[in-house]
């Protein structure tokens, strides 16, 4: 039962205080051009059917709770995919007075994806990315792996290289305890 | 080569006293709110624009408050104007009195009150 | 009178890309009274003018919002430029007027496609961004951006587009024509569709008159008003412009007026690339601003206001943006009064929110 939650996860998706842009690239994904679907992604509205978790724009004092509030209602284990600079570390927006800086600041994130706008492809690949995570994710909780460190090692395992035609940068920010 | 046509820049300055009554008129020349625009000239100085439009003639009547000054809500003529009223005061902290829909500072929730006003 | 009940509606709800949240007063199945509440996704960019000079503001102002993303930009310079009083080489003023109505078509099939995913007609969104995807191309491969371009700035543009990709972006906006038609076709002679949109969310031309509507949202319901029709913007004015109007101001009317606006920006866009002169792109223009200018442009969702003051230096006193979507909340309040809770994601979606921009 285990390797079948990489092959379908689900995504929900939260637009921060985004400009749309990363918005409506990350829908690009989902329609004929793109085609997230062949790799089992199906976007859903309710976080607790969520596996994937992408946020785009950075994060202010009013959406704290929400983006917090999405996190926590999915199910173990989960993954966060940042998507947009602004997700990533505030962007352009960084010195405004009503932003807080990037989405790492609340949740736990597992991959970044930097560009304005982040390009589809991009996209695409940092989700695939975070599956390994997932998938990662998924096996030290079924071997009750207790110790922080060693959920960390594995997560890091799973994390290649970035490809290098796609601009796009994977850190991993360590599973959960 | 074609020389550019400029948008007319009609302005008008109005005092506090004046406000509803110029206003009221601009609504029965059959005048559509545009917008209204708040700007801190100096430490102790707002201005707020009101920006009106008929046949995509602008007019522009400039409003200049100290700061702590309450102005006459125009939502009683206008309804739309309650949007950018809130959002001036949610922002600049003018007062808005007699207001038709008035979200007591809870328009824009942000973390900072009034980023707009100068620090003194 | 019934029991009435409160539900609030967003901010993360399936229909809306972005976050708005709505309290609905309800009557059973009624909505007796909508009441918007704002600010998720504020973030205070204007404030940025105090630290970025105006040649960094353009790129500030050109991520309000990623849509109509050239349109700002546009609005800022053309502001700018009207502060500074000087005319840009009319080549430029061609090119932006070629992008912004490309912008209109993509933001529009991005509308269609968003509204059809709203009553659930899901082939139908996923037709309706096939499509859009050839437009992005084409701002691909003229812009290197497929959805920020920065590439208008103060005095001109960035890069010239050469005649051979202009004709080329022709060709393919004119082919685009039959498969656009195909798709359109759905929306207008669908008995489903019909049924989800004719004499819903009524706006008459009184009503938007008084709540101040703008863009398609007036024009559906028989309002001219269109900043495209004056003098002053772009270079409509030579290529002959009339604006699309429509009576009936429901769901329907709005969806085609937006439908033809499409049709209208691919035959502008072959007419501009037609006329357009040849020469320089760009000019140099004075390093400081000073005074005050206001402009208007026709985004895709309808007027914008651009107010810019000067300092007399590099840095603007105040960069102002009004948005449409600012200018039709109170018609969408209005129009979700009596409306059934099911409709209310159609209502919504067809004054074509833009959130990040009414925010900024």
């Amino acid at each position: 039962m285990s390797a079948y939650v990489t092959k379908s996860p689900w995504v929900v998706h939260y637009d921060g205080s985004s400009c749309n842009g990363c918005d409506i690239e990350v829908l690009a994904c989902l329609t004929p051009m793109y085609d997230v679907e062949r790799f089992g992604i199906i976007n859903c509205g309710n976080p607790k059917h969520a596996d994937v978790f992408l946020v785009t724009g950075s994060v202010n004092e009013q959406n704290k709770g929400i983006v917090k509030q999405i996190y926590e209602q999915m199910p173990e284990p989960k993954v966060v995919v940042a998507i947009g600079i602004c997700a990533c570390s505030g962007g352009i927006f960084k010195d405004c007075y009503n932003v807080l800086g990037g989405v790492d600041q609340v949740i736990p994130v597992d991959a970044y994806v930097p560009g304005c706008a982040a390009r589809p492809e991009a996209i695409i690949d940092a989700v695939v990315k975070g599956l390994g995570v997932l998938q990662a994710k998924r096996e030290a909780m079924l071997n009750k792996v207790e110790k922080v460190e060693e959920v960390e090692e594995v997560v890091e395992d799973a994390v290649e290289e970035p490809a290098e035609e796609v601009a796009e940068e994977v850190k991993s920010e360590g599973g959960e305890e | 080569m074609s020389e550019r046509v400029f948008v007319e820049q009609n302005f008008e300055t109005v005092d506090l006293s004046q406000l509803i009554a110029k206003v009221g008129d601009m609504k029965a020349g059959g005048y559509r709110l545009g917008q209204i625009c708040g700007v801190v000239l100096d430490d102790d100085t707002y201005e707020i624009i009101y920006t009106f439009d008929k046949g995509h003639q602008l007019y522009n009547l400039r409003l200049d408050i100290k700061i702590g000054e309450e102005v006459e809500s125009i939502t009683g003529i206008y309804w739309p104007a309650f949007i950018y009223e809130n959002e001036i005061h949610d922002l600049f902290g003018v007062q808005f009195n007699h207001s038709a829909l008035d979200y007591q500072g809870k328009f824009f929730k942000i973390s900072e009150e009034t980023p707009w006003k100068p620090k003194k | 009178m019934g029991k009435r009940t409160i539900i609030p509606f967003g901010p993360q709800h399936p229909v809306l890309p972005e976050p708005i949240h709505l309290d609905l007063v309800l009557e059973d199945e009624t909505v007796v009274e909508a009441i918007p509440s704002i600010g998720y996704i504020h973030r205070g960019l204007e404030k940025l003018c105090e630290i970025k000079d105006f040649n960094q503001m353009v790129y500030v102002v050109e991520r309000i919002c990623g849509i109509c993303s050239f349109g700002h930009g546009w609005g800022a310079v053309a502001s700018m430029e009207g502060a500074m009083g000087v005319q840009v080489p009319e080549r430029a003023e061609y090119l932006r007027t070629i992008l912004h109505e490309l912008g209109r078509v993509h933001s529009h099939l991005l509308w269609l496609g968003l509204l059809a995913d709203g009553f659930g007609f899901e082939s139908l969104f996923n037709h309706c961004w096939r499509i859009r995807e050839t437009v992005l191309d084409l701002f691909e491969k003229n812009t290197g951006g497929r959805v920020v371009f920065s590439i208008c700035k103060v005095g001109g543009m960035r890069k010239d587009i050469s005649n051979e990709n202009l004709k080329e972006m022709q060709e393919v906006m004119n082919g685009l024509k039959a498969e656009i038609k195909e798709v359109t076709d759905v929306f207008i002679n669908d008995a489903s569709v019909k049924n989800r949109m004719t004499g819903v969310g009524v706006l008459t031309k009184e009503e938007a008159e008084e709540l101040c509507a703008v863009g398609p949202m007036a024009r559906a319901s028989g309002v001219p008003q269109d900043i495209r029709m004056t003098d002053n913007h772009g270079v409509y004015g030579k290529l002959g412009f009339e604006p699309v109007l429509e009576e009936a101001g429901d769901c329907m009317a709005r969806t085609v007026v937006r439908i033809r606006e499409v049709f209208q920006s691919i035959d502008l866009i072959s007419k501009a690339i037609d006329q357009i002169p040849d020469g320089p792109v760009d000019m140099k223009v004075p390093n400081k601003i000073e005074g005050e200018y206001i402009t208007r442009m026709e985004q895709p969702r309808g007027e914008a206001f651009y107010y810019v003051k000067g300092g007399g230096t590099k840095f603007l006193k105040r960069m102002r943006v009004r948005t449409p979507t600012n200018m039709n909340i109170p018609a969408m309040v209005k129009t979700l009064a009596g409306a059934d809770l099911a409709d209310v994601p159609m209502l919504v979606l067809t004054i074509d929110p833009c959130i990040s921009c009414t925010e900024r």
